[in-house]
């Protein structure tokens, strides 16, 4: 199964993209928290996209596309702009952040946490960023 | 969407935060802090009862004034979380780092 949203980069459309993928794993048997945890990954990638490579721009576009595969579920952010290479982001640690006292900086921290894989691909006309998580 | 409400109930004061925190909203919760702040208060109650969701953009606020608030002997002490949202804190440690309560009656006698 294959589902696509296409979504317009104001920060406005999280919750849209949140109620797409509940929608979409409704019938996985997933838990609250699990789902909540996808959710949140999803949320996160979406909102790095917004704000740092397209600054809010809502003319600008991506595709989420969400496939089911035998071993779990991938989700694939394409975009046609600079796309995000979450790959190779370094994140700072959770001291730091609180000695900074940084008010972002955590969203990629909670993915690499939550998810079981995660990908960044650049052909030069669209950049990829692929992640899957298990399901058991 | 969310909605903050910011009450004094005795010394302390409760925010009430209700709905989703996200990157489009947390500016809102934010807010709430700073004004808490400027107003000298120093011992604030998040009533998290209402909260269906937080991501990181929420998390980061309260990241953000830990240094401050422990700098100035401000208490700040999270309650009711549902367990979706509980589970986000965890995930980071976070847990380790604010002052949670499963409810109201034991937030205030952490503030005691």
């Amino acid at each position: 199964m294959t589902k696509k949203l296409k979504i317009s980069c104001s920060k406005d459309n999280l919750k849209n993209i949140r109620d797409f993928v509940i929608r979409e794993l409704s019938n996985e048997g997933l838990d609250d928290v699990e789902m909540n945890n996808i959710v949140l990954a999803v949320d996160e990638v979406s909102a790095n996209l917004i704000i740092h490579s397209h600054a809010c721009n809502p003319n600008d576009y991506f595709d989420l596309i969400i496939k089911k595969i035998k071993t779990g579920i991938t989700f694939e952010f394409v975009d046609h702009g600079v796309g995000f290479d979450i790959q190779n982001y370094e994140t700072p640690s959770i001291s730091e952040i609180v000695k900074m006292k940084k008010k972002g900086g955590v969203g990629l921290i909670l993915v690499r946490k939550i998810m079981d894989d995660i990908k960044f691909q650049n052909d030069g006309n669209k950049c990829v960023c692929r992640l899957f998580k298990k399901i058991d | 969407m969310v909605s903050i409400d910011s009450t004094k109930e005795d010394l302390n004061l409760v925010i009430k935060v209700t709905g989703d925190v996200d990157a489009s909203s947390s500016i809102f919760l934010d807010n709430a802090l700073e004004e808490a702040i400027g107003n000298n208060e120093r011992r604030i109650m998040v009533d998290c009862k209402e909260l269906d969701y937080i991501s990181s953009a929420g998390l980061g606020v309260f990241m953000s004034y830990i240094q401050e608030f422990e700098n100035n002997d401000t208490q700040m002490v999270l309650y009711g979380m549902n367990a979706k949202v509980k589970n986000t804190f965890e995930i980071l440690g976070l847990d380790q780092l604010l002052k949670i309560t499963q409810n109201k009656e034991e937030a205030i006698e952490l503030l005691k």
